[in-house]
């Protein structure tokens, strides 16, 4: 293949200038995720008791890091990045003038807050970790820096909903690409979700920093921040979505199971992923429990979407491997594509859906929390979601993608790498994670520096399992490491070629998509009536009838 | 829409499945007692020492084998510490902050709760078994989050 | 549960021609085992909230 062919070929794919922007995004995310890796190897040997943090170093300042880089920096930059590549690989090649200027300044935007979050955790000024519950006070500038970082995100959003207007504008009357509808949703999700945070942040943390008003409503505060912090694990959870409905039937040699449940399924997660954040407040006084049984039950509403998507994986996977010759109940299982890196990282990811979605269930069955509450069972969750499901999805989708941007090729060195890594990674996981839930169990808590209790025997007993854990860091560092490694590799050292930008294709095209799907004014209406249920009252009680504030302190 | 026949009665095994969920919870929430902790009664952070039950921390008995154990925590510990009650006493934590967000959790039990400045938690819990429980805080809270913690000591009912 | 008695199956001898209700038997399977999953580790926790009461 000549170098002229190879370059229009990747142009019908994602034009030159929309490549750089989505470049730019995941630089950005890779960067940080290599500092919070590393960030979470120290940890996960400190806490087994292996390494001892040299030169003063304060375990909850790496603790900051880690959840802040990866949590909100590694993700938004690569799920952005993301999406616009896709939105224009699917609406044409290219991205409208306008998308691409909101895109570019939502970066800066967003890279301004990361450096300025950063250098405040650097200094040691901002050791509150990513949920920064008041009134521990961080340094000003660190809100500051959360607060561009999310308004940096919503300019972005605006960019992917400028190119979707496009599109629907040139090509009226037609369905959009699934793809384009799914980010959209995302977008969309995302914009709703974090006007809980960008509330508190803007109107409590940021003047109550400044030394503006002396006392902060500390109950109000953390609702709002859960008001937000659920919906972002959604926010994390459907671009992962987008890739096994999209990218991986075109990848295994299938088709789209069902383009309408798709879309109802992304319909549903951003109705029932927001009205639900006091599930993370069951053990909190000042919440009355009826409250939070009705955010138990729109808790356990929104599984039924995950439910739905799989089974439609599984469908594109059995009818897939059925025409591969599989036969017998489980015989198609066998025939999907192992030994493909764009496969099997994201596969392994969807398997170890299944623990880290049960262990969700159990979060939110309202008492039940009790046991688990603030226990490293958490963590050991959430490193199973967005830990392993989203992550693996991430880099499997990152060893196409950035090939597929630079001109590049993914060889079959890097391939079987890949799937080394991913190897790694899980091994990391099942290691940290197991032991996590486990001790999350027995009631170890959660964001803790190494510590006996003083000799308790209690915690003596957890010892065995917390090695166990620091273990699993280092496999996960290493992982990390290949992963970095492989990833300048398809940036820049790569040879030039072709890498196909996976799109699958609908298999069920006897079905009509149902128009009322892409009605959005009807579905916001709706979510703002949903948040409205849960939330307005309670709200209004928290405001109404609050506790004297608390003035800010440093406690570290 | 076209929903397939075996995906319809899957969605209604996972939907049947959620509703027990919520069923089993429901009753054993309201029926049986066991809500979680959400306790609606304030107090002024900065007045805790003067505030009643605040004023007088500790343990006081208000039944058979059955006692109030107030309590106050801080950055990094709880007052009083390591508090004695006999076995198969059910105690009833009332617990506030004097400063930051805490919490209040003792391994093996389901003693597990948010402790806020200006609210007041309560929890209840029967201690049966007699032994050294630890009580920690499993929010992080500062510098010394790790170190701040207590035991509750259940003593053998033979002693007595 | 699996095979349906009665319901016949038309196109399970011609997946490429099928209409998609005819060859997902797997798919219920797995699912089903899911779900099982979700139930069985439920009810374990449960039941250890149960007996820390």
């Amino acid at each position: 293949m000549t170098t002229e062919k190879t370059l229009s070929l990747r142009d019908r794919q994602v034009d030159q200038a929309t490549s750089r922007l989505s470049l730019a995004y995941l630089f950005v995310a890779f960067s940080a995720f290599g500092i919070a890796a590393l960030a979470g190897m120290l940890q996960a040997m400190v806490r087994g008791g292996l390494i001892t943090l040299p030169g003063g170093i304060n375990y909850y300042q790496i603790l900051t890091a880690h959840g802040v880089l990866l949590g909100l920096v590694f993700t938004t930059f690569f799920i952005i990045g993301f999406l616009f590549s896709g939105m224009a690989r699917t609406t044409g090649g290219s991205l409208p003038v306008a998308a691409r200027s909101l895109g570019w300044s939502g970066w800066s935007l967003m890279v301004a807050g990361t450096l300025m979050g950063t250098v405040t955790i650097l200094q040691n000024d901002a050791s509150v970790l990513y949920t920064f519950y008041a009134p521990m006070k961080a340094s000003p500038l660190f809100y500051i820096g959360m607060a561009l970082v999310v308004v940096g995100s919503w300019v972005a959003g605006w960019g992917i909903f400028a190119a979707y207007r496009r599109w629907r504008r040139d090509h009226q009357g037609s369905t959009s690409p699934l793809f384009a509808f799914m980010a959209v949703a995302t977008m969309l999700l995302w914009q709703i979700a974090t006007l809980g945070v960008a509330i508190e942040v803007l109107f409590q943390l940021i003047p109550w920093s400044l030394g503006w008003v002396p006392e902060v409503n500390v109950l109000l505060s953390r609702t709002l921040f859960w008001y937000f912090g659920h919906p972002l694990v959604y926010f994390w959870l459907m671009p992962a979505y987008i890739s096994w409905y999209i990218n991986i039937p075109k990848i295994i040699g299938g088709r789209i199971f069902s383009d309408s449940l798709a879309r109802l399924s992304f319909v549903l997660l951003i109705l029932f992923s927001i009205p639900v954040g006091f599930h993370h407040q069951l053990m909190e006084p000042g919440i009355s429990a009826g409250w939070k049984l009705v955010h138990v039950i729109l808790t356990l509403t929104v599984v039924i979407p995950s439910l739905m998507t799989a089974f439609s994986l599984f469908a594109v996977f059995e009818t897939t491997g059925r025409a591969k010759g599989g036969r017998g109940l489980f015989g198609w299982f066998g025939k999907l594509p192992w030994k493909d890196v764009r496969f099997f990282a994201p596969m392994v990811g969807m398997l170890m859906f299944i623990p880290a979605g049960t262990g969700g269930i159990i979060n939110a069955s309202n008492q039940l929390n009790a046991v688990v509450h603030n226990t490293i069972w958490v963590t050991g969750h959430f490193h199973l979601t967005v830990g392993t499901s989203v992550a693996l999805t991430f880099f499997g989708i990152a060893y196409w993608l950035i090939p597929a941007l630079t001109g590049r090729r993914l060889t079959s060195t890097v391939n079987r790498l890949g799937i080394l890594q991913t190897v790694f990674w899980t091994v990391g996981m099942l290691l940290m994670s197991g032991a996590m839930h486990y001790l999350g169990l027995q009631g170890a808590p959660r964001r803790t520096d190494y510590t006996t209790y003083f000799d308790h025997s209690t915690a003596l007993g957890w010892m065995p399992y917390q090695q166990l854990m620091g273990i699993g860091g280092l496999f996960l560092f290493l992982a990390s490491v290949l992963l970095i490694g492989i990833l300048i590799y398809l940036g820049f050292f790569a040879p030039k070629g072709f890498t196909e930008y996976p799109i699958g294709e609908n298999g069920d095209t006897a079905e009509v998509t149902p128009r009322i799907l892409e009605r959005w004014p009807l579905w916001i209406g709706l979510s703002a009536f949903l948040i409205a249920v849960a939330y307005g009252y309670p709200i209004y009680e928290l405001i109404q009838h609050a506790p004297p504030g608390s003035p800010p302190i440093r406690t570290w | 829409m076209h929903l397939h026949r075996y995906e319809k009665m899957w969605l209604m095994f996972g939907g049947g499945a959620l509703l027990l969920f919520v069923i089993i919870l429901t009753v054993n929430a309201y029926a049986m007692g066991n809500m979680p902790p959400s306790h609606m009664q304030m107090i002024e952070p900065s007045k805790v020492d003067e505030t009643p039950p605040f004023d007088k921390p500790g343990l006081r008995q208000i039944g058979e084998n059955e006692y109030e154990l107030v309590m106050t925590s801080f950055v990094f510990g709880y007052a009083p510490a390591n508090v004695e009650i006999p076995a198969g006493a059910t105690v009833h934590f009332i617990v506030t902050s004097k400063d930051v967000v805490h919490g209040f959790q003792i391994p093996g039990t389901n003693v597990n709760t948010m402790v806020l400045p200006g609210h007041i938690s309560r929890v209840t819990q029967t201690f049966a078994e007699p032994g050294e429980y630890l009580i920690l805080c499993n929010e992080y809270c500062g510098a010394g989050h790790h170190v701040m913690a207590t035991k509750l000591i259940v003593a053998d009912e033979g002693k007595e | 549960m699996v095979v349906q008695p009665g319901i016949p199956q038309p196109d399970r001898q011609h997946p490429q021609t099928e209409r998609k209700d005819s060859s997902l038997k797997g798919t219920f399977a797995a699912v089903l085992l899911l779900g099982a999953f979700i139930v069985v580790c439920w009810f374990a926790v449960f039941s250890l909230f149960v007996s820390r009461g």
